[in-house]
């Protein structure tokens, strides 16, 4: 039996009011973390997996977007239980930075330009576990330290600028990790990176989850480094999860057409190379992301699925049990 | 620092000396001098008279002659004296004008950042809100209203209607000097010369922050779980501030302009009023020295919002 989970969201719906319409960008979510567990949310550009986040965060742009219906059910590091979609924006305030840590894609503009960067990690240890300046100083500099950065007590004094992509991106890390957040969300952690600091920062994130015992919501669009980091993944798309489960068993037993899609357009290890000495392009998903203000009827990924017959564009497939963990939006899952 | 410092001040002087060489050009230009505007037309001097005038005062020498004579004295810090003001020297005719005109101004500045900076804040935060629709026109009218317009109606609604106000100088003659008298003459004044400046730093303050709050680094602080009101002030406002500085220091020459206006409007006792008489009456050497202690002031002030500039914004580095 799977321990209580840490965050349990059932039948999320995130829309923006645009044009007098509301847009949903998210619909019929489901997704729980166990403590300790990371889950990979997965999807094209697009697809609703920072929407996911901020939700959950409780930052979505004011006036534009809000949660239309749906539970968000957080355990803090209290172990008390609060749904995240009707909870006050102070006692929001209170839980973002302490008992849920976010790291952004853009290392180069996450940070404040015109504070030191020990300063800014300093930030959250004050507001939230109420440590005076020198103290809060004092834990941020061994915060850089934990996330592998020489010679911290210097870094702590500069300023971002000072610093290069790699470097401002474990101290975006060591700023989440400040309160030892029960749950870190990393939305796109190493998408702006070289490919080599990529490879870092995913140990990284690897190296203090396992530390910390900590839950971790890593989002991505690569498919490449999900099987790297996580324990099961959650594929997005046009707004709804079409398939989740362990990832072992996602990536060898795809059940749904999108998955596979998208696994069969991730180079595995020395492929893209030996494909691009062949001249054959990688295989990419026909067709293009839909509209989310004109979904199609029925299955948003019919128009562009191979393995698509008239029963999709009937009604949206409902996520059933594939067994082995995994569940699939597909009608025909077990054809595939 | 010390090099930018100095680097800044050299060019400082040579913009002056461009400047010096710019006026007298000008001076020489516009018809008529001193001698001109010296005599009484009642009694009219002979041709011959004058002419023995302009010798003796060397207004017949070729110009570059005039200038660079101008210009020796001018060095060893001697401005000459006035011609109109026979006897009286330039320098302490002017340096005892500069306190007045640096007082005006730099009330109405101000004034001017802060009220511009908190519209501007108040506006960006509630953007789109009756309070900033309201403040935005207000803004929009205080832009386009010509100062001489909003200087002569504040005139008469505050001191002459409503009588709040004195309607001119510095101190009331014959009293002592006292703070609050001081304060009760600067106040018109100085909020009539900041409102065109209040009003274009509200304007740019408004627009820097509403760019400002839609930075990454914004969200990362609401992340963090700071409060509103510090991710406003402490995280989004400070950067705000850099393009406005370098607004404020901008203005700075056309708020003197703007300060010999509402000077000679509140018979403010400053170089303004100074230099329209001085300038009435063709007085080179005094036109002369008050333009440039003037452009020295401006000059500095702009080093000034250099200085501010690189110590809000770490990524400068004055070296
Ligand atoms: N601020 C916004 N205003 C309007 N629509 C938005 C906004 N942010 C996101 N959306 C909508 O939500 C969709 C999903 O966005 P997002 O979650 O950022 O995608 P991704 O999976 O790439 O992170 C976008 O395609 C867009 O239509
Ligand atoms: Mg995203």
């Amino acid at each position: 039996m799977m321990p209580e989970p840490i965050l349990d969201i059932q039948d999320l719906r995130t829309v923006f009011r645009i044009g007098g319409r509301d847009i949903a960008a998210v619909s019929d979510l489901e997704l729980s973390i166990a403590p300790g567990e990371t889950v990979a949310l997965v999807g094209e550009s697009g697809s609703g997996k920072s929407v996911t986040s901020l939700s959950v965060m409780g930052l979505l742009p004011k006036k534009v977007g809000r949660i239309a219906s749906g539970t968000i059910r957080f355990r803090g590091k209290s172990g008390v239980t609060n749904d995240l979609a009707q909870m006050d924006g102070e006692s929001l305030r209170r839980i973002r930075g302490n008992d849920i840590g976010m790291v952004f894609q853009e290392p180069m503009t996450s940070l404040n330009p015109v504070y030191t960067v020990g300063e800014q990690i300093a930030e959250p240890i004050r507001i939230h576990l109420g440590r005076s300046h020198k103290q809060a100083a004092e834990d941020a500099v061994k915060l850089l330290a934990d996330v592998g950065i020489p010679d911290p007590a210097r870094r702590a004094r500069q300023y971002p600028h000072e610093l290069s992509g790699g470097m401002r991106q474990r101290a975006t890390i060591a700023m989440a990790l400040a309160c030892d957040p029960a749950l870190l969300i990393a939305d796109e952690p190493t998408t702006a990176l070289d490919v080599t600091i990529q490879a870092q920062i995913l140990e990284l994130l690897a190296k203090v989850q396992a530390e910390r015992g900590m839950a971790m919501l890593f989002v991505t669009h690569n498919l490449g480094v999900v099987a790297e980091i996580a324990d099961r993944v959650a594929v997005m798309y046009a707004g709804r999860i079409v398939e989740t489960g362990p990832v072992d068993q996602v990536f060898a037993h795809p059940r749904h057409p999108y998955t596979k899609g998208l696994l069969r357009s991730v180079p595995r290890l020395g492929e893209a190379t030996a494909l691009k000495r062949a001249g054959t392009p990688l295989p990419t998903i026909a067709g293009s992301v839909p509209s989310l203000a004109n979904l199609p009827q029925g299955c948003s990924f019919a128009p562009r699925c191979p393995y698509a017959i008239d029963a999709c564009a009937v009604a949206v497939p409902a996520l059933v049990d594939a067994g082995e963990g995994q569940l699939s939006r597909c009608i025909r899952w077990q054809e595939l | 620092m010390t090099t930018f410092i100095t680097r800044r001040l050299a060019i400082g002087l040579v913009m002056l000396l461009a400047l010096s060489v710019l006026v007298f050009i000008l001076l020489r230009l516009a018809p008529g001098d001193p001698i001109d505007a010296y005599v009484n037309p009642t009694s009219p001097l002979s041709p011959e008279a004058m002419q023995a005038l302009r010798e003796r005062l060397g207004l017949d020498a070729p110009l570059p002659v005039q200038y660079f004579g101008w210009l020796r004295t001018a060095i060893t810090g001697d401005l000459g004296y006035s011609i109109q003001r026979v006897g009286v020297p330039v320098l302490p005719l002017v340096m005892e004008r500069i306190g007045p005109t640096l007082l005006l101004m730099a009330a109405g500045l101000i004034i001017a950042i802060v009220v511009g900076v908190a519209g501007g804040i108040i506006s960006a935060v509630r953007r789109n809100s009756p309070t900033d629709i309201g403040f935005s026109v207000v803004a929009f009218i205080g832009i386009s209203s010509p100062a001489f317009l909003t200087a002569l109606l504040g005139l008469y609604f505050f001191s002459v209607q409503l009588r709040w106000a004195p309607s001119g100088g510095m101190l009331t003659p014959g009293m002592g000097f006292s703070m609050s008298d001081l304060l009760a003459h600067l106040i018109l004044p100085a909020c009539l010369l900041s409102i065109g400046h209040a009003a274009l730093i509200m304007r740019y303050m408004r627009a820097s922050l509403l760019e400002v709050l839609n930075q990454d680094y914004v969200r990362t602080a609401r992340a963090k779980g700071v409060r509103e009101f510090f991710v406003i002030v402490k995280h989004a406002v400070r950067n705000a501030l850099l393009p406005v500085i370098t607004l404020i220091g901008s203005t700075i020459g056309i708020a003197v302009g703007g300060a010999i206006f509402i000077e000679s409007v509140f018979n403010w006792p400053g170089m303004g009023l100074l230099l329209v008489n001085a300038v009435e009456t063709r007085d080179y050497p005094v036109i002369m020295g008050a333009t440039l202690v003037i452009g020295a002031c401006v000059i500095v002030v702009n080093l000034l919002t250099d200085i501010t500039y690189a110590a809000v914004d770490p990524r400068i580095q004055v070296a």
